[in-house]
């Protein structure tokens, strides 16, 4: 019963699905607070890894700006992500694309190929929890704490 | 003591706060509580409330503690397992009464106190943090205590003297916890930070 509990209160942190994999080119479009002002800035780039944790799920963007480059790591489900936009999708045959790192230039380029949206068990997991919820009470819970 | 409550620790997870900072947090299932006993300064000396928490067989109680839980039993149907006193109880209390997570709220600092996990028999590096030797390079001195003192005079060991001996299993309190987060229709309360003991020990939870 301990274990159900925490593993609710997980699912409840999970906001949005895994609609991308390794080896997509995606637009991470994200929050920055500069004072009490709010803007939203877009780091284009490609997944390398993504580090399934459960609720702290990770992915690393990788990209490439003015000859140097750089990688981010974003939690899949920070608040702070406005969404995730897929580019493209590439023919991959590793889990982690850590090798990209050695390549320069046109070495690095990958093969286009359309892929099926990939299922998220986890969020429909959480969907469907949060469908009970809605459910048995009408009052939303807010989802982040002070 | 004011006002508190005894639960159980579930475990540890990590949340966003509301400015995007992932923060750890407990969650510990506090009550409902039952009240068991309302102790009156004119009858015992001091003014103050016992409460019960978790289910116990009948059949595991003696007689005496049946007898003692017979009123609040009555009003809940059930026999608790763990019972803690809260001195100056702040309002109306009466036995059968139950208490839950309502007498907090978000944002809240708490006290929150349990049994931390029992280590055994740990030497000084574990139990006190000392250095200890080299591993290699000839060294024979790894692990050990080391000198405990002088020779003839004083001819005895400094009292207090850090030493190895039995870690952990103590009562340890947590002061001015963060109350994150409560659900109270799972009596469930989020504190940020961590909590001694195992999850699945009891704890206590209170404001003073």
């Amino acid at each position: 019963m301990i274990k159900t509990q925490l593993d609710n209160l997980h699912l409840e942190l999970i906001n949005r699905p895994l609609d991308f994999q390794v080896g997509d080119l995606v637009k991470v479009h994200y929050k920055i607070i500069e004072g009490n002002k709010e803007r939203i800035q877009i780091y284009e780039g490609l997944v390398i890894a993504i580090q399934n944790r459960g609720a702290s799920k990770t992915f690393t963007v990788r990209r490439v700006s003015f000859d140097v480059g750089v990688e981010r790591i974003f939690p899949l489900y920070s608040p702070t992500i406005e969404k995730i936009e897929k580019v493209r999708s590439n023919k991959v045959r590793r889990a982690k694309l850590y090798f990209l790192r050695d390549k320069a230039g046109k070495e690095g380029r990958l093969k286009e190929i359309k892929k099926a949206k990939p299922s998220d068990k986890m969020f429909e997991r959480a969907e469907k929890l949060r469908a009970a919820k809605a459910a048995a009470a009408p009052a939303p819970q807010p989802a982040a704490a002070e | 003591m004011a006002k508190g409550l005894l639960g159980t620790k579930i475990g540890m997870m990590g949340m966003w706060d509301k400015n995007g900072k992932y923060i750890a947090v407990t969650a510990l299932k506090c009550g409902p509580c039952s009240i068991l006993q309302v102790k009156t300064p004119d009858k015992d000396g001091y003014s103050a409330v016992q409460i019960g928490f978790g289910k116990i067989k009948e059949e595991n109680l003696s007689k005496a503690e049946k007898g003692h839980q017979k009123k609040a039993f009555e009003a809940t149907g059930i026999y608790v397992r763990h019972a803690i006193e809260l001195r100056d109880f702040p309002d109306a209390a009466e036995v059968g009464k139950q208490l839950d997570l309502s007498m907090f709220a978000e944002g809240d600092r708490v006290y929150v106190t349990s049994f931390s996990k029992g280590r055994g028999f740990q030497g000084v590096v574990k139990r006190h943090g000392f250095g200890g030797g080299r591993k290699s390079h000839g060294s024979t001195f790894h692990r050990a205590p080391g000198s405990v003192g002088a020779g003839t005079d004083p001819s005895e060991v400094v009292k207090g003297k850090r030493l190895p001996g039995r870690q952990g299993g103590k009562k340890t309190t947590i002061v001015n916890m963060k109350v994150v987060r409560i659900i109270p229709e799972e009596n469930l309360m989020l504190v940020q930070g961590s909590v001694p003991g195992a999850a699945g020990s009891s704890v206590y939870v209170y404001q003073k």
